[in-house]
């Protein structure tokens, strides 16, 4: 009998210890960590923030490729995932300064041509791209709460500043996503992730948003024009923001804001921001330095901030010229600029107007082909050197990645939509001012403080574009400028391989718009295509 | 007592008696040391009860059969097993009344002891119906089957090269598809039960050794389930491997519940028996491989002809002098052996089984080897009165693997064949490789590499173990003994690590002053624990002609694998700087949880019922959603135990099953993700706040609401025989529902972290049909001819799809990556009223010569816009139908058989054409690549972003494949009847017939393909055989 209890105790508590294991189903990762705990210190916020300030940056969670940001259904080479490369490629490319020599790359046919069709990984990239960032922010500003950061004492004030931070950076996406596609999905902190369907926004009504949060980030929280850490947004990049949002309204929203754009632009150039002196060295590995000019950067690092995409893409794309030159291992013999844009300058030999930075040896001015990599020049105005002309100091030993921080805005732009901005009626300036900011760009191009660039006179509206084709030249306007004036699709201005002929044709008026990428179109049944698409 | 038993055959007889023997027995021995061991071991049998001897002949011709499982009945684990010779002696109690004698393919008969020698005579083919087969937690006989349950035994193996298990039963079961991966020594299969029920969660079946299901699960990004190692299976010695039983519907494989609705594989591993003799059984298998079909591309004149028209004057510079196919450069013929000794036996109620195995493997890409040692060890004693059953499992492999590097495969299609394969000079290994005065390195940037040069100067070793064993402990309860206690405790550990070597002058990963190269470590190590505890109680109701079984229990399965993370090293040693990982190592981990019942009701040994029930609980799950029930009931009618059936020879089995059940799936999604868990970046991937850099936090994207994908399955069967059993087979019909499928999914952007998540996004159906016939012609003494069929008809449609609820103009989600042009595309997609994975392009138009016109697309909806509203659901990718037909003939001591399949109704993308053949694969890039030859047909320029997604490159990739031809002679038995000896020799991968123009219409859905995208596959190549059995 006792051998019978014994055989009836075995299985019973095989059972006890059966319904124990039960609670084994709560795991939870090694590494990873929630919402909760990541937002329970103040470190935990700062590092929440060095992401939403890294999906600018970087591709993924891990240097170079890896842990990739966006899927590889949107983008298979996550090397073209970053923020600045699709940006530059959509802004530029596009436009008379750039083409890429390799058309069997992903997203390059149509680009230049202008007939870009509705399936396009780099325009579908740059969309997710933005709406990843905007993610990340809503989900900061979400738990930046006063009340759930008023237990961190003095970091609280840090924190709120981020938060200020986090509502410049989605109002910059959404800017982006207006100028590019028009009429975007839209979310904010107020919809919860995962629940819900996203609305389309009207580019009018998207307008007024950008406006209203960018207005109100920069009166609650962010710190006053350069007094914040170097990498961080502060009121000057607001207003930076707000006067090439009034610059353009008119194609937003059909209504001028000239004198709102002259309001800002002034309130900037009050903060005591001032030309660099020496305009070759706005690209450089060093140009952390250049807080005089600059207002707020997109932060790379050869060590620590590494991507294929970003400043590495401008150091390597532009076509044959020597890695000694540019700092890195070699050229992708990818970029070069047309005819047109190179013409912009008078001389472009780079002897008198310094900025004209052209590589020449083997290339033809003429782009006489799109994808020759010797049709067209090419431009070294990124190079991965410091000013004294030394390797860049955290440069990577393979000489991959880049350390040039690239301005999202400088003093220089500001000068430039003063100067539209009062050109076009706008009112809270005038006009001798706007021709001094004009003279003292082309004096710095020139390196001689004493030249005449201009006389009041020649100070015009389509001076204006073209000196911002000398001035910003791959600094990501081109497109958006072409379209304030209305050259962007027309005849009015043609240059090689517009609309796929060599000597440019007009293009319909739908490719002022991005096409809404057809993946989000079949998964968010409230967006309508853009018109033509 | 006569000195027949078994231990002293070896160990005691003098060599004198057995001259020629002996000295194949000493070399034997020499070669295999372990074996004295056993013999010392087994020299302390003795038996002391009465001893019956006798023989088991084939009725057939008279020949001995050994192997037959002799068992006194009511005892059968005193048994033992027929010699070589076919005899047996048989020690019993002296009250033991009736012998059982068994032997698979020959049926089960009893013979009375009557004290005189016995001489038995099995009929071969009178049909497995008294087989016991395995199901999920026991076992039943064949006939007592409710489910479709599919059993394949060793003999019905497919023979030749088997690297990996599952290829042994390719083509032999109806509704079960098993395609090969790749051409690469121990790669892993594609295994499709009945179409997979699944979009993209998980289509695999679960896999059970002996009682342990195995994760074949492979972690989020990770290249294989085991780091370095090919393919979880390949760990298994096939030669160990006694039998497989496929679970098809619900009602079979339901008692698996959550994992159970892509079906349930069974393998069972041979053991030995109690009280048998020593039986030593030693195989060699010696392998050739050879490439059967290169990718067609230019010639180096036909480039030439290209490049000298198109090309710009510096393109035309860049031609080379040389002619090169790289294609033969990069591969080779493939050598492999294979060598397997097993030692069984039983040492009173010891039954043992020893097995070693050593394989070698040349794949044909060089470089590519895989070398493999394997041991398991088998012990099933029976202690207590035979009332405890013990199975203890042990077994254990270790590979050392060089993995060629695959990217030469899609190098060797595409390098410019003007160029010599290695230099004069030493820089680069000597290898060619395109230069640029103007770089760092030297070496022009974005260029392809020398091929050849991807796999020589690339070493990428690994040695992967496993181990995975089992105790299982029966226990028969003293004062019940109709009640069992079943507790299976068991383990699956592998370890995988492995370094990538480049060295430092490799152009693969060279640095300016030769300081680069590459030196990475990587490891995984996976810890899964099982633990499982049943009651299960019988009982026969003589006095209702009833009999019922019933079974409860309790399971736990924990998957815990821990991933490595290491910094990058050059090829010095030297650490990249700043490469150090976040964190040193990751530990994914899931958990289940079950609870299982079953009941049997067997009414008159006609009618037949089976319930069962699994309460399922995964980690992976919120709790909300975390568990689910899975229920399932079967019926069965042995029409033929009718009195209307008994008096016929003609029907020999008749048997109708009815069956449903519900199952789940949770395999292929995320351990974690139904909450957002934040990731934090490595440091070189961080930001910079004003001095400081700060490693960013990412959170994921994350899907709360996320439930359990459930299949409901329905099947009606019929089990049919006839003419004594000469004809055999079975019939059914299916119609699987599953709902809530999981697939990853791309978001509304902005509403989720990512923009593709696995969720639950709708319901979707498969419909079929399994026919299996076998057949014996001919039986006679000396002549036998088996046939076997079976062919399985299977339609899958997408019935609901439910991303954007309420969406009724929801096209579906992509599926189908392919690669080149602008990249990110998908040539097929998921949608309502359609297969999974329908091709889905644009319409080509061609011209009046029947030539595509590139970039001209038929305007569907006639909007002057070509868009993705022109494109057009196309072909499935999956087959509708495939069969399978095996044959085998055996005159006297000759046999010869084949094995053919067939697919019919898969279409196939060919990747090739669409990404190389085109003018800008040869001009379109900083250096010149090679285009397929069917640029020679389009003339394409490869200018039109749209030009990937035409149809003109889908095409029925219907094939007609012989798997494997053997011949084999049976040398019977030698050395005076010591050993028998078994030779056969063959081909495998002997032709296929299709009309697909690329190189193996045969696309694997498995890691690194998308089903039905044909693009750079490591081909498969043709292999002869050559292979020895000896026993003895």
């Amino acid at each position: 009998m006792q051998k019978m209890k014994r055989n009836i105790f075995i299985p019973l508590a095989l059972c006890i210890l059966a319904a124990a294991c039960s609670k084994k189903l709560d795991r939870i990762p090694t590494n990873d960590v929630t919402a909760s705990e990541v937002y329970s210190t103040s470190l935990g916020f700062t590092q929440a923030m060095a992401k939403v300030y890294a999906s600018f940056a970087n591709t993924g969670n891990v240097g170079g490729t890896g842990s990739a940001d966006i899927p590889t259904q949107i983008i298979a080479d996550e090397g073209n995932s970053d923020f600045l490369r699709l940006y530059f490629n959509l802004q530029e490319l596009t436009t008379d300064e750039g083409a890429w020599t390799w058309q069997n790359d992903a997203g390059i046919q149509g680009l230049h041509e202008m007939s870009w069709s509705s399936v396009n990984p780099i325009v579908d990239g740059l969309y997710y791209r933005s709406f990843f960032q905007i993610s990340l922010c809503n989900d900061f500003i979400t738990h930046a709460t006063d009340a759930a950061i008023a237990k961190f004492g003095s970091s609280a004030d840090t924190i709120r500043h981020y938060r200020a931070e986090a509502r410049f950076l989605r109002a910059y996406q959404y800017w982006v996503l207006m100028d590019l596609f028009g009429n975007p999905p839209f979310v904010t902190e107020k919809d919860a992730i995962g629940t819900f369907i996203p609305k389309q926004i009207s580019r009018a009504d998207l307008f007024k948003y950008v406006e209203s949060e960018l207005k109100a980030a920069a009166d609650s929280g962010l710190a006053a024009p350069r007094q914040n850490l170097y990498g961080r947004a502060d009121q000057a990049a607001a207003w930076a923001l707000l006067a090439r949002l009034y610059l353009n309204a008119h194609v937003y929203t059909g209504t001028d804001r000239y004198s709102d754009a002259i309001t800002y632009c002034n309130k900037i150039i009050a903060a005591g921001y001032t030309l660099h002196p020496d305009y070759t060295e706005l690209m450089l590995a060093d140009n952390n330095l250049n807080t005089d000019e600059n207002i707020f950067t997109i932060v790379y690092d050869g060590t620590f901030i590494q991507n294929y995409g970003g400043t590495t893409y401008l150091i390597h794309g532009p076509a044959n010229i020597p890695g000694s030159i540019t700092g890195c291992n070699g050229s992708w013999t990818g970029l070069r600029l047309t005819q047109q844009s190179i013409t912009l300058f008078p001389d472009y030999s780079g002897n008198t107007d310094h900025r004209a930075q052209f590589w020449q040896t083997g290339q033809t001015l003429a782009m006489t082909d799109m994808y020759t990599a010797t049709a067209g020049f090419s431009t070294f105005k990124f190079r991965n050197v410091t000013r004294t002309g030394a390797p860049a100091p955290d440069r990577d030993a393979a000489g991959n990645f880049s350390d040039i921080d690239f301005p999202l805005f400088r003093l220089g732009e500001i000068y430039l939509i003063y100067a539209e901005s009062v050109l076009r009626g706008g009112t809270g300036g005038d006009a001798t001012t706007a021709y001094n900011y004009i003279n003292a760009l082309g004096r710095r191009a020139h390196k001689d403080n004493t030249l005449t660039y201009i006389t009041p006179s020649q100070l015009t509206t389509d001076f204006i574009l073209d000196e911002r084709g000398r001035e910003l030249y791959y600094e990501c306007s081109r497109r958006t400028d072409l379209i304030r004036y209305n050259k962007f699709t027309t005849s009015s201005y043609l240059w090689a391989w517009k609309g796929g002929v060599e000597a440019g044709t007009a293009v319909a008026d739908k490719y002022n718009l991005f096409p809404i990428p057809s993946t989000d179109l079949s998964s968010n049944p409230n967006l309508k295509q853009n018109p033509g698409y | 007592m006569p000195d027949r038993t078994n231990a002293g055959r070896l160990g005691s007889l003098p060599c004198t008696q057995f001259k020629t023997t002996c000295i194949m027995q000493t070399r034997l021995l020499v070669r295999i040391p372990i074996l004295l061991l056993f013999l010392s071991l087994t020299s302390v049998l003795s038996a002391q009860k009465r001893t019956i001897t006798g023989k088991v002949t084939d009725t057939k011709d008279g020949s001995p059969l050994p192997g037959v499982s002799v068992q006194p009945k009511g005892n059968p684990r005193s048994g033992v097993v027929t010699g070589s010779d076919g005899s047996f002696s048989l020690s019993v109690d002296a009250n033991t009344k009736i012998l059982v004698f068994t032997f698979v393919g020959y049926g089960t008969i009893e013979r009375p002891v009557t004290g005189a020698p016995m001489d038995i005579a099995l009929t071969a083919g009178s049909s497995g119906l008294n087989e016991i087969v395995v199901i999920g937690y026991g076992t039943a006989r064949k006939k007592d089957l409710t489910g479709s349950i599919a059993t394949i035994s060793e003999k019905e193996f497919q023979k030749g090269v088997i690297t990996t298990p599952e290829q042994m039963i390719a083509g032999k079961v109806a509704g079960v598809s098993i395609i090969s991966n790749s051409g690469q020594p121990g790669a892993g299969s594609t295994i499709r039960i009945r179409g997979g029920s699944s979009l993209n969660a998980s289509n695999d079946p679960l896999i059970v050794i002996d009682g342990v299901p195995l994760d074949n699960e492979i972690p989020l990004g990770q290249k294989s389930a085991i780091a370095g190692a090919s393919n979880p299976l390949s760990f298994i010695n096939p030669n160990d491997i006694e039998s497989f039983t496929v679970l098809k519907d619900a009602s079979a494989a339901a008692i698996y519940g959550t994992r159970a609705a892509n079906g349930v594989i069974l393998i069972t591993t041979k053991k030995g028996h109690s009280g048998g003799e020593l039986k030593v059984n030693f195989a060699s298998n010696n392998t050739v491989s050879n490439l059967i079909k290169q990718v067609a591309v230019l010639s180096p004149a036909q480039f030439r002809t290209v490049v000298n028209a198109n090309g710009t004057a510096a393109q035309k510079a860049m031609l080379g002098g040389a002619n090169t196919n790289w294609q033969d450069q990069v591969y080779r013929t493939g050598l492999g052996t294979t060598d397997n000794i097993s030692l069984s036996g039983g040492i009173k109620n010891l039954p043992y089984r020893l097995s070693l195995g050593y394989q070698n493997q040349n794949g044909i890409l060089k470089t590519d080897n895989l070398q493999k040692t394997s041991a398991s060890l088998t012990l099933n004693p029976w202690l207590f009165d035979n009332h405890l059953k013990v199975d203890l499992k042990l077994q254990g492999s270790i590979e050392n693997a060089r993995f060629g590097n695959q990217a030469a495969i899609g190098g060797a299609v595409s390098f410019d064949p003007t160029q010599p394969v290695y230099t004069k000079s030493p820089r680069f290994g000597g290898y060619y490789e395109w230069l640029d005065p103007t770089s760092a390195t030297g070496l022009t940037n974005l260029a392809g590499r020398n091929p050849l040069g991807l796999l020589e100067e690339h070493y990428d070793k690994s040695t992967p173990k496993r181990g995975i064993g089992n105790l299982q402990l029966d226990y028969k309860f003293h004062f019940l003994p109709d009640l069992h206690a079943n507790l299976n405790t068991g383990f699956d550990l592998a370890d995988g690590k492995g370094t990538t070597f480049i060295p430092d002058s490799a152009a693969e990963s060279y640095l300016a002053g030769g300081t680069g190269g590459s030196n990475n470590k990587y490891r995984s190590t996976k810890t899964n624990t099982l633990f499982e505890f049943y009651l299960s109680y019988n009982k026969d109701l003589k006095a209702i002609k009833s009999h019922f079984d019933v079974l409860g229990g309790y399971s736990y399965n924990n998957y815990l694998t821990k991933i490595y993370n290491y910094a990058n090293y050059y090829a010095s040693g030297k650490m990249v700087p700043n490469s150090q990982p976040a964190f040193a190592f990751d530990k994914p981990e899931h958990t289940l949880i079950s609870w299982f019942g079953r009941a049997n009701y067997n009414f008159e040994d006609k009618y037949l019922l089976t319930g069962t029930i699994r309460y399922d609980g995964s980690s992976r799950f919120a709790p909300q959603n975390r568990w689910a029930l899975f229920p399932s009931v079967a019926f069965a009618w042995k029409i033929k135990s009718e009195q209307f059936l008994q008096n016929t020879d003609v029907v020999s089995d008749l048997k109708l099953r009815l069956g449903y059940g519900l199952t789940g799936q949770q395999d292929g999604i995320g351990n974690y993700d139904y909450l957002s868990y934040y990731a934090l970046s490595d440091s070189n991937a961080a930001y910079q706040f004003g001095n400081n850099y700060y490693q960013g936090y990412r959170p994921g994207g994350f899907y709360a609401n996320r439930k359990w994908e459930q299949t409901a399955t329905s099947n009606i069967g019929i089990d049919y025989g006839f003419l004594d059993n000469r004809i055999t087979g079975a019939i059914d019909v299916y119609y699987k529902k599953t709902t809530n499928l999981l697939n990853n999914v791309p978001q509304p952007a902005g509403s989720n972290f990512s923009a593709y998540i696995v969720a639950n996004v709708g319901d979707m159906n498969n419909k079929g049909v399994e026919f299996s016939i076998n057949l014996q012609p001919i039986r006679t003494r000396d002549l036998t001819w088996d046939l076997g069929f079976n062919v399985t008809y299977n339609k899958n449609t997408i019935t609901n799809l439910t991303v954007v609820p309420n969406d009724t103009s929801y096209v579906g989600f992509p599926s189908g990556t392919i690669a080149g042009g602008i990249g990110g595309q998908f040539a097929e997609i998921n949608a309502v009223d359609g297969s999974k994975n329908t091709f889905y392009l644009y319409r080509q138009v061609y011209d009046v010569k029947g030539n595509p016109i590139e970039g001209v697309f038929q305007d569907k909806n006639g909007d002057g816009i070509i868009n993705q509203k022109d494109l057009y659901k196309s072909k499935p990718a999956d087959p509708k139908t495939f069969m399978g037909f095996t044959t085998n003939v055996n005159y006297r001591h000759w046999n010869a058989g084949f094995v053919l399949r067939a697919s019919l109704g898969n279409y196939a993308y060919n990747n090739n054409w669409s990404q190389t053949g085109t003018l800008n694969q040869v001009l379109g890039s900083p250096v010149l690549y090679n285009a397929s030859s069917n640029y020679l047909v389009t003339h394409f320029k490869g200018s039109n972003a749209q030009d990937l997604l035409s149809d003109y490159y889908i095409s029925n990739a219907s094939f007609l494949r012989m798997d494997n031809a053997t011949v084999g002679y049976n040398f019977g038995a030698i050395s005076h009847s010591r050993a028998n000896l078994r030779v056969n020799a063959g081909v495998q991968n002997v032709f296929v017939i299709t009309k697909y123009k690329g190189l193996d219409p045969e696309i694997a859905a498995g890691t690194g393909n998308t089903p039905g995208i044909d693009n750079n596959l490591y081909p498969r190549p043709r292999t002869y055989f050559l292979g020895l059995n000896l026993d003895f």
